[in-house]
């Protein structure tokens, strides 16, 4: 193993909620307690059922939907967080569920494609 | 132990409840977490099946030391196909419950998938029953 891959393990390990917070053109919304959680990849859809599905544990979920089910399936799903791509804005009663859930809520001017590019690249570079 | 959920029809906002409660049961009874998380997804896609497509039902879950079952119990339409409702993709959703990311045809997969043992029963105009069961030991 050449000492390259190893600094990208470490980082992968390591990447957190905060790192994603603290970018550009990210904002938190909600469950700002929460933003310790380890990232372990991410999936995106707005399918609620496809993320039920497939989606797993600790993962960084990308989407459209603003609706308070999303914090119920972050929860059930234990995701690490939720991004809200393309500046859409999260309802009230889904900030509401999120903060008593602890899950944080990130909303970003990025679309779904330029948000889930910019992370694989840290990620996966 | 036998625990019971209401689940209104058309209700979203409460969608998840009983899944969430059964979650909590499981955690404490120290069930294996994988085993949970099929468990968790099968109740979820179940109880918004009910608040999407049917009037009112009620969720009647008992768990032994070998297993859980699931018993969702709807009046409503019904299914007039339960072999292609099974389908993946196939759905019935209004454009409304659509918009709002449900409606992919996938829930009942989901659940067939996150289960050891699913039967549904259901009467056109009547309403729908799904039993569900899954067992804790690997
Ligand atoms: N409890 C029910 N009462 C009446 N019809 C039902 C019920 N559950 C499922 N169906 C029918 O079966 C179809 C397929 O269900 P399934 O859960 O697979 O997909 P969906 O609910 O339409 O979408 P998704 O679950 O992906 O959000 C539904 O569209 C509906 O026509
Ligand atoms: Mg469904």
């Amino acid at each position: 193993m050449n000492p390259s891959t190893k600094i990208v393990q470490r980082k992968e390990q390591n990447m957190k909620v905060i790192d994603i917070v603290n970018w550009e053109n990210t904002t938190l919304l909600a469950g700002k307690d929460a933003c310790e959680k380890t990232i372990s990849g991410a999936y995106s859809s707005d399918l609620l059922s496809d993320v039920m599905g497939n989606a797993d544990e600790n993962m960084l979920w990308i989407t459209i939907q603003t609706h308070k089910n999303v914090a119920a399936i972050a929860s059930l799903k234990e995701l690490s967080c939720v991004v809200i791509a393309n500046n859409n804005i999260a309802s009230a009663e889904l900030i509401e569920a999120a903060e008593s859930e602890g899950i944080p809520i990130i909303s970003t001017s990025m679309s779904a494609f330029e948000f889930g590019g910019r992370l694989y690249q840290v990620l996966h570079s | 132990m036998e625990l019971k959920y209401k689940i209104q029809g058309g209700n979203f906002n409460r969608a998840g409840y009983a899944s969430s409660e059964v979650k909590k049961v499981l955690k404490q009874l120290n069930v294996d977490p994988k085993i949970i998380k099929r468990i968790v997804v099968a109740l979820y896609e179940g109880e918004v099946n009910i608040v999407a497509h049917a009037f009112n039902g009620l969720a009647t879950v008992t768990i032994d030391a070998e297993k859980i079952k699931i018993v969702l119990k709807d009046s409503g339409p019904g299914i007039p196909d339960v072999e292609k409702a099974m389908e993946l993709g196939f759905t019935t959703a209004s454009p409304a419950v659509r918009e709002m990311g449900f409606g992919a045809g996938m829930g009942l997969p989901n659940m067939k998938k996150n289960s050891d043992f699913m039967e549904i029963l259901s009467t056109v105009n009547v309403g729908t029953e799904v039993v569900l069961m899954n067992y804790f030991s690997k």
